[in-house]
């Protein structure tokens, strides 16, 4: 598996690539010709309003989804070449609300990701990304999750995306349950773990703080559409479309 | 009797149950040396050809008690008899013996020509039991015995003081005051046309109320004034013990209800040794005498073996003299009971007068027959609950992957659970006969539900956002089942299987009326013989046995449940 992107080539394969996806629910056009790609190590933010279609986008790279037209890329191969199952243990995922299992210790939930691919050192990545996210094993490995605050939850849900060690983490509104004081402590530490391992990020969030505090680029969706993908800076000076100037007056982030 | 005929004591001994085909086989095949095999072998070849016979009742004490006369007669002529008393209702007992699965119950004539053959009700008992002999012979090949002797048609009973206010002693006189009182009937006499339905208008009865009662209750409901009028049958031993009034058919509306042994095609071709055995008893059994011996089974509570042999006791007398059958005197009862064989000896002494004893030793005397039972009704239970699990746990999974019709699938397993048993019980004896495997299948049948639902419920709510995310980080479809939707639903699933356990315990009671076995055979012969220690003696025992399976699977409900997973609060 290639992971960590292809560093080592001249023009490195984009992490994630979609072209012209469009998908339906029965009337809604919930993608309506799609464009997006995300460079190795780049991380990129969907944001949008509720029903935009930002998750379901975020879906079709892990296959959680299926479009009905357009290809869908990760490393620059398509994501139906192999088996789902196969392609979804290449990729970190933090849901909202973490959705660990209520049934596992924190310690076997961080260990998902290598142990479903059969890794002999699942348990010390575990530890290792627990350390990682502020929750050592040795403290908190052998609870149980409703032992837990949703901060620490989330905390284990991101240390179970890093265990898997891979090149690309997708993350679904991953802070938008939790308080402002907790919120601003996971993205700082998001922010730090980013930056320490390079990976590249896909993140949905209605936050645009949080999308410009984490993203290299941001991409506002607007009826299954991306309206404008830019630098948070540029998208700031230059809003570019009069929605996205009322989006970004609405947030009380422009300049 | 016996003591009349010791050739057929020696033939007795050689059908005693040590002696069964099957056990013969067995013991044939280790037989160490072929000449030692010679013996058996040979008396194998007699004993098959007196293969034992399948003697029933229905649930009622004087059913009971012409079984056991029945029984007692062919055992003294030698023959290896089964009792299966206390066979559901009409329906079940004639429907296992069609089936040949039982060879011989007590019925009366009335009963085949309305109940079974559907024809209207008619007084001529020598017409009758023509119409019903010929019949039966015709359609199914069950034969009808001559009449033993006596009609247990139904009679219209009130308590005395109900009679002296309202000056009754005819069915006329009750009509008149019918306004005024309040009647509890049998569900099948209520129904019936040569019961209350026909009644009705031939006497004009409009009662204040009517209410279905059980023959086992209805007495007492009499006798405590919850009702003024019921329907009872004429030879009924209750009606002297509660000092009741049986009012006079002044219209000649009963039709001819004679009693008589009712025989299956295989006894009837195969056994004249066993049809000659129950001839015998023609005519020779009258109203007074079945009188006196129902109240000493029902009233008394003497034992039924005792009271049986007593019958026969003066029915032999009865062939050297004028003596009546079942003796009138202490003196003769005794020279009966003298005849008996030692098991209804001293079952006669010792339960004789069990009126008297406390339930706890009652309890304690009988503690065998009751380990017996019991473990009998924990097998009807654990057995079909096992298949039940087996099937529906795999149902209820199924059906949360299709998830379309579900529901529809699974009220439709509900629908099993609104079929009265009794009625589910007699539709299965054309397939599967009586005995234990109808009862399984029934119980399996009524457990599947609670399983199913709380299986699919269970499954599909168990914690989706655990699932969603498993299936996003590459878990494959039977690892989220194994892993997470199964221990999550686990404790759910355990809830399911222990209330159809629970309930199982209660249903399988009901096995008794199809000859199954278990803590229902007290309960329903203790209704019959109005014997509230025998009711007693099964249903407690029932009671503490779903307590223990409730704690039981409680504790396997708790161990289950997840770590991690909080469970209901303690």
């Amino acid at each position: 598996m290639n992971r960590r992107g292809g560093g080592a080539s001249d023009r490195p394969e984009p992490a994630l690539e979609a072209r012209a996806v469009r998908r339906r629910y029965g009337a809604v056009r919930a993608l309506d010709g799609v464009d997006l790609t995300v460079g190795a190590g780049e991380a990129v933010a969907l944001v949008g309003e509720s029903g935009s279609g930002k998750t379901t986008l975020l879906r079709c790279f892990n296959r959680m989804v299926e479009p009905d037209e357009g290809a869908v890329f990760v490393r620059g191969a398509p994501v139906d070449a192999g088996p789902a199952v196969e392609l979804r243990r290449t990729l970190g995922y933090v849901p909202q609300e973490g959705g660990l299992m209520p049934h596992w210790s924190v310690l076997r939930n961080a260990a998902l990701a290598p142990t479903l691919r059969a890794e002999t050192d699942a348990d010390a990545r575990a530890r290792s990304a627990l350390d990682a996210v502020g929750l050592p094993a040795d403290e908190y490995g052998a609870r149980w999750p409703n032992q837990l605050s949703g901060g620490q939850r989330q905390r284990v849900a991101i240390a179970r995306a890093l265990a898997g060690e891979s090149d690309i983490v997708l993350l679904d509104e991953p802070f938008g349950a939790l308080d402002a004081i907790t919120r601003a402590d996971l993205q700082d530490l998001f922010a730090s773990l980013r930056a320490e391992r390079g990976f590249a990020v896909l993140l949905v969030t209605h936050d645009l703080h949080e999308a410009f505090l984490l993203a290299d680029r941001v991409a506002v969706m607007r009826a299954g559409v991306i309206e404008r993908t830019a630098p948070p800076s540029r998208l700031r000076a230059e809003p570019g479309t009069p929605y996205v100037a009322e989006l970004l007056r609405r947030a009380r982030v422009a300049s | 009797m016996r003591r009349r005929v010791p050739a057929a004591l020696l033939t007795a001994a050689a059908a005693l149950p040590g002696y069964a085909p099957a056990d013969l086989a067995a013991r044939v095949a280790t037989a160490p040396t072929p000449g030692h095999a010679a013996g058996p072998a040979a008396s194998a070849q007699q004993v098959d050809s007196a293969l034992r016979v399948v003697v029933a009742s229905k649930p009622f004490g004087e059913s009971y008690l012409l079984m056991e006369i029945f029984a007692q007669a062919l055992e003294a002529r030698g023959m290896a008899v089964d009792r299966r008393p206390g066979l559901g209702a009409t329906e079940i007992a004639f429907r296992a013996l069609r089936e040949d699965d039982i060879d011989v119950y007590p019925e009366y004539t009335g009963t085949g020509l309305v109940a079974i053959l559907g024809e209207e009700p008619a007084a001529d008992p020598g017409a009758v039991f023509a119409r019903v002999e010929t019949a039966f012979r015709d359609r199914w090949g069950v034969r009808w015995l001559p009449p033993l002797g006596f009609q247990n048609t139904y009679a219209i009973a009130v308590r005395r003081e109900t009679a002296d206010r309202h000056g009754l002693r005819t069915l006329s006189d009750l009509a008149r005051a019918s306004p005024e009182l309040r009647a509890g009937f049998s569900p099948d006499f209520i129904g019936r046309s040569d019961g209350l339905e026909g009644l009705r208008p031939a006497y004009g009865f409009a009662f204040r109320e009517i209410r279905p009662l059980l023959q086992a209750v209805k007495y007492r409901a009499l006798a405590e004034g919850a009702v003024d009028v019921i329907d009872g049958y004429s030879t009924d031993g209750q009606v002297a013990r509660y000092d009741l009034v049986v009012l006079r058919d002044d219209r000649a509306f009963f039709p001819a209800y004679e009693a008589a042994p009712l025989i299956g095609r295989r006894l009837a071709e195969t056994r004249p040794d066993a049809v000659a055995a129950l001839t015998v008893l023609a005519g020779r059994l009258d109203e007074e005498t079945m009188r006196r011996l129902n109240r000493r089974v029902e009233v008394d509570g003497e034992d039924l073996a005792a009271v049986a042999a007593d019958a026969l006791g003066g029915l032999d007398r009865g062939t050297d003299g004028p003596a009546g059958i079942g003796g009138g005197t202490g003196e003769q009862a005794a020279a009966g009971r003298d005849a008996a064989d030692g098991r209804a000896d001293v079952e006669a002494r010792g339960a004789g007068r069990r009126v008297r004893a406390g339930l706890l030793a009652y309890l304690w005397a009988r503690r065998d027959t009751l380990a017996r039972q019991t473990g009998r009704h924990l097998l009807l239970v654990l057995v079909s609950l096992l298949a039940a699990i087996a099937v529906a746990v795999p149902l209820g999974l199924g059906l949360e992957r299709l998830r379309r019709g579900a529901e529809g699938v699974i009220r439709g397993v509900g629908l099993l659970q609104t079929i009265p048993s009794i009625a589910l019980l007699a539709f299965m004896i054309p397939l599967l006969g009586i005995g234990v495997v109808p009862a399984l299948v029934a119980l399996f049948l009524y457990a599947l539900y609670p399983i199913a639902r709380n299986t699919y419920t269970g499954v599909r709510d168990a914690s989706p956002e655990a699932v969603s995310a498993g299936r996003a980080l590459g878990m494959t479809p039977g690892q989220l089942l194994t892993r997470i939707r199964l221990p999550l639903a686990a404790p759910v699933i355990m809830a399911g299987v222990r209330t159809a356990a629970v309930i199982s315990v209660g249903t399988a009671t009901l096995a008794a009326f199809i000859g199954a076995g278990g803590l229902g055979d007290p309960i329903v012969a203790g209704l019959a013989l109005s014997d509230t220690r025998m009711i007693l003696s099964g249903a407690i025992p029932a009671a503490v046995l779903a307590f223990l399976v409730d704690l039981a699977l409680g504790g396997v409900e708790r161990a289950v449940r997840p770590r991690g997973v909080a469970g209901p609060v303690a």
